[in-house]
């Protein structure tokens, strides 16, 4: 017991690492949260330009997308932090991370978008045009409201899922949580920041993970 | 000479939910090869009485004997003596992953752990009882209302029960389809079958029945021949509803 | 262009090192083998339990769930995989990835399995329990395959999210496929290797990938 307590609790290593690890929470937020906005607003946008139906366009978005789903995100920031340098593509640590789960929500996203988008009933389309109403009014107005309220369980869940693959940006030198948890791991030869490092990240995402079994209550369809 | 033992005996039945009392002391006996049929509003209780006569639901207090065994008691082994008493239900309750055949030989094979060739021949003569043999290797979302609900009386017909209970088996049936089903339990009744059947089906009841029972706010209300409860019921409960639900 | 082709697809380098990332995708295999079926029983487990209905242990269950769901699993590999020594638990390294995935699988899979099993009626239970077969008979032959066949698409989805958790591994050097391309990357001073790696990922992955979108559409449009 002792001995958890030494490495896993030392109140001394925990005082003299909590402002490292605070600032780690702040990247990982500002990552999380620019991470979230891009990474849906591009979904969307990529599942609104598939409801056109131009099919070249369209076999890039699938092919993106599938790509992007398919593909470990930790594979995708290692080859774009160590690879794309070697052909004149560089970017720091912060910008890789960020541009590779925005890819990844955005390519999860746009599936579920579209998936949305193609559950509401082909009526729909047919009652809103016959009024009239142009495409985008028609998808904007009728269909777009139906499609959402189904997304959000899934949306939700997923957006949680890729907000902590946030973690993984430690791979490529940011500073954020678990950077700064290993490295003051290292300094001290103890666990403790480590231990640090799960607390806050239970503090960030448990309330989430508690909010999105809500959302999947109050928006998920009864199977 | 003492009376032969009833198959079921209830003795004192009550069952609560909660503040709910479904069932205020329901004494009930039926008698070999007899059929009850009940009757009653809804919500009633019907549904838990037939529930606790195979503990389905666990019954507050009171006694329910099937063929002189108390099923209460904590020594007895429910699983065993379940499948000795058949159950029908108004939604069916086919099994969608499982053929028709399937359906019926779960129990058998799992239950009565009889090899797969067995089983397979004792459902398929279950399934022929109730006229769907040819149908053995249909899902259920391929048969019609009246076909499923003749499977699932195959389902429990197939373990060779000494009772079987009913609760409207017809109600969510199309009319034109009521009568199969009815037609399925005509012959059980005439091949010695002892049966507790609530339903709505009053002329079935009137040709079918021995005895009919009215039930109102978990109470046995009156019992009598069918003829004496159709035609001259003596409590103005009874009248009441025999009047809205016959419409006149 | 001809930089492109040197750095991402050099054959001649590919040439040289691919029993090196031979040796990585058999681990990747074997780690899939391992987790994938752990994290299944894990859940079941999970789910089983849950479906007893037994208030104090929902209440710990659900706590279990939305804890493990609450870490990255990186970060738990990391606390996992060096914590252990710390308390005087010294396991091989595939012991102690194994630990850290099951926690963390174990916690989705339950989550999708308790959903199924939800989602089946009272009837279906009542039915079989009224002709003799036992709870957990009822449970294994009536609730189970009907409870996976509904939330198969959840199932395979959460699979394929497992199965790009392996790549995790690499951090704590477990040699699979990621590590040794990274390693590979380190001996010849070349990206193709890394390149190599994301191609394997996507050929082994991209038909989930499809699947899953055939499958999403079609029980979304149940709804
Ligand atoms: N599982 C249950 N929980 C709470 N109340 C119940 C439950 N089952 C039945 N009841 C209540 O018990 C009463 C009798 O119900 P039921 O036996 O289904 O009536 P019937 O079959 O005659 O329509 C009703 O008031 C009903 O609401
Ligand atoms: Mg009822």
């Amino acid at each position: 017991m002792n001995r958890i307590a030494e490495n896993f609790f030392d109140l001394a290593v925990m005082a003299k690492y909590l402002p490292s690890i605070i600032d780690g929470v702040w990247v990982t937020i500002h990552l999380a949260v620019l991470i979230v906005l891009s990474g849906l607003a591009l979904g969307f946008v990529l599942a609104v330009v598939r409801a056109f139906q131009i099919r070249p366009v369209n076999w890039l978005i699938v092919l993106v997308v599938d790509v992007f789903r398919a593909l470990p995100p930790i594979v995708i920031m290692i080859v774009f932090y160590f690879a794309l340098p070697f052909v004149g593509i560089s970017m720091s640590g912060f910008v890789v991370a960020w541009l590779s789960l925005t890819l990844v929500l955005a390519s999860f996203a746009e599936e579920i978008f579209w998936t949305g988008i193609l559950s509401v009933d082909r009526g729909q389309w047919e009652a809103a045009r016959s009024t009239g109403l142009g495409f985008l009014q028609t998808l904007r107005d009728v269909v777009l409201p139906q499609a959402v309220r189904l997304t959000i369980p899934p949306l939700t869940n997923r957006t949680i899922v890729i907000t902590k693959s946030t973690a993984i940006a430690s791979v490529v030198a940011v500073q954020e949580i678990l950077t700064q948890a290993s490295a003051a791991q290292a300094f001290s030869a103890n666990t403790t920041p480590l231990t640090m490092a799960a607390i806050a990240y239970l503090i960030i995402f448990f309330p989430l993970v508690v909010l999105s079994r809500w959302v999947e209550s109050r928006f998920g369809w009864k199977r | 000479m003492t009376a032969p033992l009833p198959m079921l005996d209830l003795k004192g039945v009550r069952k609560s939910f909660g503040a709910i009392e479904a069932l205020k002391g329901i004494d009930l006996s039926v008698a070999r090869q007899e059929l009850v049929f009940i009757i009653g509003p809804s919500g009633s209780g019907k549904s838990t009485l037939l529930r606790c006569c195979n503990r389905l639901e666990e019954p507050t207090a009171g006694q329910v004997l099937f063929d002189g065994v108390d099923i209460l008691s904590p020594g007895i082994d429910i699983n065993e003596t379940r499948r000795h008493i058949g159950m029908v239900f108004q939604s069916f309750n086919l099994y969608p992953h499982l053929t028709a055949l399937g359906n019926v030989t779960l129990a058998l094979r799992r239950v009565l752990k009889l090899p797969r060739d067995d089983a397979n021949e004792r459902g398929r003569a279950a399934l022929d009882e109730v006229g769907l043999a040819e149908r053995a290797h249909a899902w259920p979302n391929e048969l019609s209302g009246g076909q499923q609900q003749r499977v699932a009386i195959a389902r429990a017909l197939a373990l060779e029960p000494k009772v079987m209970l009913f609760d409207e088996p017809t109600s969510a049936l199309d009319p034109e389809l009521v009568g199969s089903v009815l037609d399925v339990m005509r012959a059980m009744r005439e091949s010695g079958m002892t049966m507790l059947v609530v339903s709505h089906e009053m002329g079935f009841a009137r040709e079918a029945a021995d005895r009919v029972l009215f039930m109102d706010e978990g109470e046995v209300v009156e019992e009598g021949a069918p003829a004496r409860i159709f035609e001259a019921p003596a409590h103005a409960r009874t009248r009441e509803f025999l009047r809205r639900v016959t419409g006149h | 262009m001809e930089a492109l082709i040197y750095n991402f697809f050099n054959l001649e380098i590919l040439l040289k090192v691919h029993p090196l990332l031979l040796k990585g995708f058999w681990m990747t295999l074997q780690l899939c083998l391992l987790v994938v079926p752990l994290g299944i029983a894990g859940g079941l487990v999970v789910a089983v339990a849950y479906s007893f209905h037994v208030r104090w242990l929902n209440w710990l269950l659900i706590a279990y769930v939305d804890f493990f769901r609450s870490f990255p699993p990186l970060v738990l590999l990391i606390l996992v995989f060096y914590g252990l020594p710390f308390i005087g638990l010294e396991v091989p390294s595939l012991i102690a990835v194994l630990i850290a995935f099951l926690l963390n699988t174990a916690s989705y899979y339950g989550e999708i399995f308790r959903a199924g099993i939800e989602s089946i009626g009272r009837g279906q239970r009542e039915a079989a329990r009224s002709t003799g077969l036992t709870g957990l008979q009822t449970m294994v032959y009536v609730v189970l395959p009907q409870a996976v066949r509904n939330v198969l698409p959840d199932l395979i989805s959460n699979t394929l999210e497992v199965i790009k958790f392996t790549a995790l591994a690499s951090v704590v050097a477990l040699p699979e496929l990621l590590r040794m391309g990274r390693v590979a990357q380190g001996l010849t001073y070349n990206p193709t290797p890394l390149i190599a790696v994301a191609l394997i990922y996507l050929a082994l992955l991209w038909p989930i990938v499809r699947l899953l979108s055939r499958l999403e559409r079609r029980t979304m449009a149940k709804r």
